[in-house]
């Protein structure tokens, strides 16, 4: 799949043409160096390799500088591997936001934003107790049973509590692009992607 | 947020409207469509507060309709918000003006801002 490596700006509203009120996000996509071709005969597969986002030479180091100098490019912050890149590329092309086009779907892969320790009902969507009265009076957000008796006298492994909860990757499928703006990288997607401004994510088509 | 203002800037509203604020009495003409027919509805009241920013930015005017208190949000980019007059511009001090609504009477009456002449 064809795709970019890029970052989440915020979210806004605009207009549609029969003017309704979309939500949507801005995404700054590319430009991405190809900084890898993987082969068959190399590496047992075939691949892209992607970079975004440059970084200063001091904050790369010897490896990574000898990487970089093969695509004859700077170091680059974050990088991305696609399996079947349906474009032509070689070593060092660039690929821009120009490979999506209007009206076409992306999916849109991000780190979620981190909430940490929470209980089960924000976690996993448990309804809760659903009565504050007949004897509840503390355990409104409890999840209840977490196992039966003699019988299995066990809990489950699997069994979902509280706990961590975000920072985990997150795929959201089937994103519409409102409009792509070439001159400045721009990508608007329409509804939420995952994960804080700022945050990098994978967009593919 | 410079590049936000990039895309604010691709999907403005292709309408002008005067800049009004709090305590300024407001005529909006609104679109309506009513299936394939399109008319336009006005809206008079005293804007209440102008909210959020860029193309997301909305107002709320509040009018009296016989006797009982009417308030409608607008987007204020939306396409649908024809024009925008204004009939009286208001001295008030605050930028969001929630205590008219508890004002009935008298005492719900909003001095007009006078422009000493140059």
């Amino acid at each position: 799949m064809a795709g970019l490596i890029g970052k989440k700006i915020g979210m806004t509203s605009i207009f549609s043409a029969e003017g309704k009120n979309v939500p949507c996000t801005v995404i700054e996509a590319g430009p991405c160096v190809v900084t890898q071709v993987k082969t068959v005969d190399i590496d047992g597969y075939e691949a892209i390799q992607l970079g975004f986002e440059n970084k200063k030479e001091k904050n790369a180091n010897k490896p990574e500088l000898g990487h970089f100098k093969k695509a004859s490019t700077t170091p680059k912050r974050r990088m991305a591997e696609f399996i079947e890149f349906n474009q032509e590329t070689k070593l060092g092309d660039v690929v821009n936001v120009e490979l999506f086009k209007d009206n076409a779907w992306v999916d849109v892969t991000g780190v979620s934003k981190g909430k940490g320790f929470q209980g089960v009902v924000k976690r996993y969507g448990f309804s809760g107790v659903n009565d504050a009265t007949h004897g509840q009076h503390n355990r409104l957000r409890a999840p209840g049973s977490i196992g039966a008796s003699s019988d299995p006298s066990k809990v489950f492994k699997g069994m979902r509590m509280a706990g961590r909860t975000g920072g985990q990757k997150v795929k959201v499928l089937s994103l519409k692009v409102i409009k792509i703006i070439p001159e400045s990288n721009l990508l608007i997607v329409k509804g939420s992607v995952p994960g804080a401004k700022g945050s990098y994510l994978i967009i593919e088509n | 947020m410079d590049l936000m203002k990039v895309v604010e800037e691709q999907f403005k509203s292709e309408h002008k409207h005067p800049a009004f604020k709090a305590g300024d009495t407001v005529t909006v003409h609104y679109k309506i469509k009513e299936g394939s027919k399109e008319r336009i509805q006005n809206f008079r009241g005293v804007v209440l507060q102008r909210r959020g920013q860029g193309i997301a930015e909305t107002f709320t005017v509040r009018k009296m309709a016989s006797g009982v208190g009417v308030e409608r949000i607008f987007p204020l980019n939306s396409p649908f918000v024809e024009q925008i007059d204004i009939n009286k511009s208001g001295n008030v001090r605050r930028a969001r003006i929630f205590y008219f609504r508890k004002l009935t009477g008298k005492s719900a009456r909003i001095k007009e801002k006078i422009y000493k002449k140059a």
